[in-house]
């Protein structure tokens, strides 16, 4: 186990492998290398990109990332896919994107199914955040599912979070909506070339200007062309604003203790329901509990107070 | 904990068919697999440093153009060379009879051509990806 991870602190890609797979599996060996491997975290910029399915998340990272290796960066991608609810399987297809980074040895690419958890992201990208940041990577990317409205968990773990738009998805009103339109540290209208882009564009900085008018920093609207690799010098120019001014005002410290917050609350949770409902114990309590739910001799609050009573002493 | 099973599905070479593979790869995600697309036109050295990063137990490849015993035993040598031997290979696609033994020979565990049941070569993997 030591090996491992100093092998991962080292960089072998088979390790760094394989340390994510008994992470995205709770396996015990992964909760043990964590603890050795957190003290060397901290010092990647973590970017999450979120946006609808088919807005060019993974064709932007992947231009993206060709030109932080021209300026010498490594980058290490979280692409995340998600799990069908019917059989568990997933088709995690972001690579077909990437194709140029695939015999990049300063790029690493993990594609994972989200295995259950609503938000965006799956419940293991904080452990492979912390292991693709140990190993050295100077950026670490986390692309979420292709999200809905309300997605909006990517922010518990980015620095610095793009909301990607394209044009012809609905009008003025569209922007305005609580949620997935409230997160983004940068706006990029993707998909420049179609029709409708200036009207996208004016939307969201209507959006901007309405939302950011007492804040000092306002949140930047970039067009790109993902595809064609346009755009893309602007928008790195404008990530590496943001990381500055977080560490100018002192945001990045509150953002990372955001993310530890998650993770702690994520762990939990998960170690919780694994204590409450795979004990035997607790089986026949709860099996029990749902007859007399179903009965309606108790109802679900009440039957609550007695699993927690149980715990809470 | 659940250990899913993990399968890069790759299409070596340049033929440009990949509606075989496409169908496999959701027979695979149907039976609560982790199926890794990479697309069209994989080199032998991305489809093992794929297979790496995303530590698969399985790597599925499809080709339809006859550049099977060249491109397949690349695929299967360089895996072995990079410490991946353990990793089942399964092939597809329009591959002669005469040539399933010496792929066999070379490391490629099963040959699926036009006419396989979906459901067999699920049973494939299950059973020979040790849990």
């Amino acid at each position: 186990m030591k090996d491992l991870v100093s092998k991962v602190l080292k960089g072998d890609s088979r390790s760094i492998a394989r340390l994510i797979t008994l992470a995205e599996n709770n396996d015990p060996i992964a909760t043990k290398a964590m603890k050795d491997i957190h003290p060397h975290t901290g010092s990647a910029h973590v970017i999450g990109i979120t946006g609808v399915m088919g807005s060019g998340k993974s064709t932007l990272i992947c231009e993206l990332t060709q030109l932080y290796r021209k300026h010498g960066k490594t980058v290490g991608i979280i692409a995340i896919d998600p799990t069908s609810p019917f059989s568990g399987g997933a088709l995690l297809g972001d690579r077909v994107r990437m194709m140029e980074l695939a015999m990049d040895d300063g790029v690493f690419i993990r594609s994972m199914g989200t295995r259950g958890m609503l938000g965006g992201l799956t419940s293991s990208v904080y452990d492979v955040v912390e292991i693709l940041d140990a190993c050295g990577k100077d950026i670490v990317i986390v692309e979420t599912v292709g999200v809905g409205q309300a997605e909006v968990d990517v922010i518990k773990i980015a620095d610095t979070t793009l909301v990607i738009v394209v044009p012809g998805l609905g009008d003025s009103i569209q922007t305005l909506k609580a949620g997935v339109m409230e997160i983004a540290d940068i706006y990029v209208v993707n998909k420049a070339d179609r029709s409708g882009v200036e009207q996208t564009v004016a939307e969201v900085e209507s959006l901007v200007d309405i939302t950011c008018s007492e804040k000092e920093r306002k949140t930047p609207v970039l067009s790109t062309i993902a595809k064609q690799g346009k755009g893309i010098d602007e928008l790195l120019k404008e990530i590496n604003k943001h990381k500055n001014h977080l560490q100018k005002t002192k945001e990045f410290d509150k953002q990372r203790r955001l993310r530890y917050e998650a993770e702690l609350v994520e762990i939990i949770k998960k170690r919780l329901m694994n204590f409450i409902f795979d004990e035997s114990t607790f089986k026949e309590k709860i099996e029990s509990l749902l007859d007399q739910i179903s009965k309606k001799q108790i109802d679900p609050y009440t039957a609550a107070d007695k699993i927690l009573s149980k715990i809470l002493k | 904990m659940e250990r899913k099973i993990r399968v890069l599905v790759a299409k070596p070479g340049l033929d440009g068919h990949d509606r075989g593979a496409k169908i496999v790869a959701r027979a695979l995600r149907d039976a609560g697999m982790e199926v890794i697309y990479t697309g069209l036109h994989q080199t032998a050295d991305m489809i093992v440093e794929t297979a790496i990063q995303e530590d698969v137990d399985v790597v599925g490849l499809s080709l339809l153009s006859g550049a099977h015993m060249t491109l397949f035993v690349d695929v299967a040598k360089l895996l072995k060379k990079k410490g991946l031997g353990d990793v089942l290979i399964v092939g597809g696609g329009i591959i002669p009879e005469e040539d399933v033994p010496k792929l066999k020979k070379e490391g490629i565990s099963a040959v699926f051509g036009p006419g396989t049941h979906c459901d067999d070569i699920v049973k494939f993997i299950q059973k020979k990806v040790k849990k």
